[in-house]
């Protein structure tokens, strides 16, 4: 057999880095995805600065979840720990309750994925109105120049353009209002002609710059927990029979994957606070 | 020191920090969460958040990926990626603001 | 194989069975052998700068012979390009932003960092292969993807991505299909060049043979490191920003469009409005500068590496080649706005990045001074690759002093997008880099198929192309001085038949003759692979770890594994029976 087999520090830390390659490689990765998700924020903090006024809410509560956001910051969290515990529990050597750990890890990350689809969801059934001039709407003390709310059964239905995706906007849309901020009674749905309205979008990220930054963080983000999954699914199905051959080298690779998955848990710990509650 | 050569006992006591950190970001969670009912002015709540989010990032960081025992190299590769980071941050907006015309 | 063993054959340990011979497939095309890789990347890089020069001689053709049609190949083009021969306006414009992106993402990066890097540098630090060589291929082909999508955009509606190679925006948002496909081909290159990078600094960090500390690294081991760096770090926020423009044509989000923008007088109100076209610009240009010295960076490697062997003395300043380096690389940072001045810049800011790129260019000017000196005393052999190493020098200085008026805002604003500027970077990558890349493909030839290059038709190629490269470009530093803005479709609009026009038609005609002159090279370079001269392991008489392996090398590279003894340029030390020790030979004391 030739010297092709044995590639230096596969496994062995090497004494300049103190990391054995896979670990050193994940790390300079984790390097990368620093500087992408810091051009999306430097994104965020001159697309904020420089809005106009009224163009960027006060902070994002006031059109984002954030209880359902503080249960999945939880939930991450969780499976950041699980995680590690996965790995301590292989490097001692319990393969069975590292594979129990790695399960619970995968789950928490569909519970974080499940709780973004219904966030996602509601935001493409809530729509604005966005008008020429601002027009008074009962319940609210100042006049609105958007109007928020569901579309009523008997309002026209919406047709989006081929090509920009835009709606549209048709003679007339019956409109339910939002509740004004601290009630729960609805406004009585109110009745906008074509000529009074200047777009109209649903939350999603078309509606404004704030959220199609927070739609671009967060999906890429949740592309990030997909990708993870991916991973912890492939160790979940192969980890024993991996384990079984090559104890040490499984464990290497829990440790990798359990330093990418922090780092998805780290952003987040960003993200929340950034696009939720400032 | 080296995860490599790490003993039963050792991981153990990892275990119990890890249960600590653990206890820690759920509190600080809270904390974040808390603060914001408090409706405070814009630029303290900024600060507010980004210190607790800091706080939080560098536990996970320091203890989940291990980084308080890793070697100097990986700090220096760090320090640059952070140093970028926050060039990245600032200059696009100082030179908006510094800009001739709108904005 | 027990058929356990064959239900987890995924993880076997890589090379576990080589007593089997390799399929075919398996051994050529989707290889992990970092070498076979290595000439992937080169050979498609090849193919890829041979497209983007065609690109550009047909554009030649028109601003040479406006609305006449093109000769040969005119008829035979689409219609979104050319109507009866005679190139269109939004084909011209189409041409050069894919020319622009063909050179540097799919030419000149592949075959410097890709092909060279991946060939030469495992070898150079005595490794047996990449540190992770599935990534490695997986980098080749997600490349090889990139590549086919970029190339396929020519055949959707609308023709190719038109919004030249900065694809700056709003323009870029609302352009035609072909735009879209040139940001999923960037998203595809970008990872790829992300996996290759993260490969190449674990190699050179942690592959490196016994003995071969970071001080007795060659040069261009040197080069490719902090080349890697500056991909790891600066290719990610133009992916952020390829995603957010991805998203602003896709998800009809506004992060480029700013508000009240009309086009063509038409208002786009499907906007939400409020963002920043100069945000595109940062996000672009924080990637694209630091490109720049992707492209220098490993030519100055394979330069040093050949001027080192060909002078047959030490390096001059091997430790200044080396702080120089690195300290390019950090600084590559933060001049990126230099390229923004006329964007309505402060004076406070344009200061500041006014003082930096004249600070960037004090180690670029060490690099070369060290390479200078190095000359200076030598009894230079004028091998094939040694003439290109020796006239990357001055076209490099050509190229990189001319960048200083660009750099100082009040000279920009007269030069800003003019034809200066397209002489300025084209000489630091067209004689410059592409000069190298030809002395590195002549000086490593005989380690990849162990045969030379032929010397003759290799001289012949050296000077045509030195010739006709300088005809092609230095008249664009006359005609920009005189004005003459770039991205013009019909130049004669705007130069009424004077000087500048006869310049333009010369410029033109060096092209092509260019063209001809790379015809001894092709000729050479195939017909070498099997009627060369065979060499053994070492023709060069050169120091470096890649000479102490065969060639070419097996899979697994070295005989038995390397130690390193010395520095890599020992050259002419006194009191040797050779005039080179090589780092893998212990002197004697």
């Amino acid at each position: 057999m030739s010297a092709a087999a044995i590639i230096p520090h596969d496994m062995e830390p090497h004494p300049v880095t103190g990391m054995y390659n896979g670990k050193f490689g994940i790390w300079l990765f984790l390097a990368s995805e620093i500087m992408l998700f810091g051009a999306l924020f430097s994104t965020y903090v001159l697309l904020r600065m420089g809005a106009e006024d009224g163009m960027w809410p006060k902070h994002g509560a006031e059109i984002l979840n954030v209880p359902l956001a503080t249960f999945n910051t939880v939930v991450l969290i969780t499976s950041s720990v699980t995680m590690v515990l996965s790995w301590a529990a292989l490097k001692m050597g319990d393969v069975a309750k590292g594979q129990r750990f790695l399960g619970i890890t995968f789950l928490l990350a569909g519970t974080f994925l499940v709780v973004k689809y219904f966030e996602y969801k509601e935001k493409f059934h809530h729509f604005e109105v966005f008008l020429n001039e601002p027009m008074a709407v009962e319940g609210y003390q100042e006049p609105l120049k958007g109007i928020r709310g569901h579309f009523t059964a008997d309002s026209p239905k919406l047709e989006a353009d081929a090509k920009t995706g835009a709606y549209a906007i048709p003679e007339y849309v019956i409109i339910e209002p939002d509740a004004p901020h601290g009630t729960h009674e609805h406004p009585k749905p109110v009745r906008i002609e074509s000529a009074q309205v200047k777009r109209i979008s649903n939350f999603g990220p078309r509606h404004s710059n704030f959220l199609a930054t927070y739609f671009t963080l967060t999906g890429l983000h949740g592309l990030h927990i997909v990708g993870g999954m991916v991973v912890i699914l492939y160790f979940l199905l192969t980890g024993s029979t991996f384990a079984k051959k090559n104890h040490e080298k499984y464990v290497n690779r829990i440790e990798c994957t359990g330093l990418y998955w922090h780092f998805v848990d780290l952003v987040w710990i960003f993200l929340f606070p950034v696009l939720y509650l400032l | 020191m080296s995860h490599h050569e790490m003993s039963a006992e050792e991981v153990k006591k990892h275990v119990r920090t890890y249960m600590m950190v653990f206890g820690a970001l759920l509190i600080l969670t809270g904390v974040t969460v808390g603060v914001f009912y408090l409706e405070l002015s814009i630029a303290a709540a900024v600060v507010v958040a980004l210190i607790v989010a800091s706080i939080k990032g560098s536990l996970v960081a320091c203890y989940f990926m291990h980084l308080i025992s890793e070697k100097g190299v990986l700090y220096w590769i760090l320090a640059l990626c952070a140093l970028f980071f926050i060039v990245l941050l600032l200059l696009p907006v100082l030179t908006e603001r510094d800009s001739v015309g709108v904005m | 194989m027990s058929s356990h063993e064959a239900h987890a054959g995924h993880h076997h340990d890589h090379g576990d069975h080589h007593h089997e011979e390799l399929p075919f497939w398996r051994k050529y095309i989707f290889s992990v052998d970092h070498k076979v890789i290595g000439v992937q990347y080169a050979v498609t890089a090849l193919v890829f700068l041979f497209f983007g020069f065609t690109l550009m001689m047909i554009m030649r053709w028109q601003l040479a012979y406006p609305g006449q049609p093109i000769p040969l190949i005119g008829k035979y083009l689409s219609s979104a390009i050319a109507m009866d021969g005679i190139l269109v306006g939004d084909g011209y414009n189409a041409l050069g932003a894919m020319h622009g992106t063909i050179m540097v993402f799919l030419a000149i990066v592949p075959l410097a960092v890709g092909g060279f890097g991946n060939y030469v540098l495992p070898l150079q630090v005595g490794a047996p292969d990449m540190a992770f060589p599935k990534l490695n291929m997986m980098s080749y082909w997600v490349f090889f993807c990139g590549g086919v999508v970029m190339i396929a955009s020519f055949f959707v509606p609308g023709g190719a991505a038109a919004s030249g190679w900065t694809s700056y925006a709003p323009l870029s948002v609302i352009a035609t299909t072909g735009q879209t496909m040139w940001l999923l081909g960037m998203v595809l290159l970008i990872t790829s060049s992300l996996l290759g990078s993260v490969n190449f600094i674990v190699t050179a960090v942690q592959l490196r043979a016994k003995g071969l500390g970071f001080f007795r690294l060659p040069f261009f081991v040197w080069a490719q490191l902090v080349t890697s760096f500056l991909l790891l770090l600066a290719f990610p926020p133009l992916e952020a920003a390829g995603v957010l423009q991805l998203m602003d044509r896709l998800a009809g989000t506004s992060f480029f469009m700013p508000s009240g923008l009309v086009v063509s007088g038409v208002q786009q109100t499907q906007y939400a409005g409020g963002g920043s076209p100069l945000l595109w610009q940062h996000l672009f240009w924080f990637l694209a500068h630091p490109e720049v010295y992707v492209l220098i960076l490993p030519a100055l490697g394979i330069v040093a590496e050949v001027i080192a062997n060909n002078t047959r003395k030490p390096l001059w300043g091997y430790k200044s080649l080396v702080y120089s380096a690195i300290f390019l690389g950090f600084m590559s940072f933060i001049v990126w706005a230099h390229h923004m001045f006329m964007t309505g810049m402060g004076t406070t800011l344009s200061t500041f990045f006014q003082a930096t790129t004249m600070i960037i260019s004090v180690p670029s000017v060490i690099i070369l001074t060290c390479l200078i000196i190095s000359l200076w005393g030598a009894s230079i052999r004028y091998t094939v690759p040694m003439l290109f190493a020796v006239a990357f020098l001055p076209m490099f200085a050509i190229g990189g002093l001319t960048g200083l008026p660009l750099g100082l805002t009040a000279s920009d604003i007269a030069l800003h997008d003019t034809y200066y500027v397209i002489g300025h970077f084209h000489y630091v990558v067209a004689p410059g880099t592409i000069f190298a890349m030809f002395a590195g493909i002549y000086y490593w030839f005989p380690k990849v198929t162990g045969r030379k290059m032929n010397d003759l038709l290799g001289k012949l190629h050296f000077w045509g192309s030195f010739v006709f490269i300088n005809a092609v470009f230095m008249p664009m530093f006359f005609q920009g001085m005189a004005g003459l803005l770039r991205r013009q479709y019909d130049q004669t609009e705007q130069l009424h038949g004077s000087l500048a026009h006869g310049l333009t038609t010369m410029s033109s005609w060096g092209a092509w003759l260019l063209a001809l002159a790379q015809i001894p090279f092709i000729i050479n370079f195939f017909w070498s692979i099997r009627g060369g001269t065979k060499v053994d392991a070492n023709p060069w008489q050169a120091t470096t770890l890649e000479w102490a392996a065969p060639s070419p090398p097996p899979h697994g590279n070295f005989d038995k594994v390397p130690v390193v003894y010395c520095g890599p340029y020992e050259y002419s030390v006194p009191g040797k029976k050779t005039d080179y020790c090589p780092q893998h030979v212990a002197m004697e004391a």
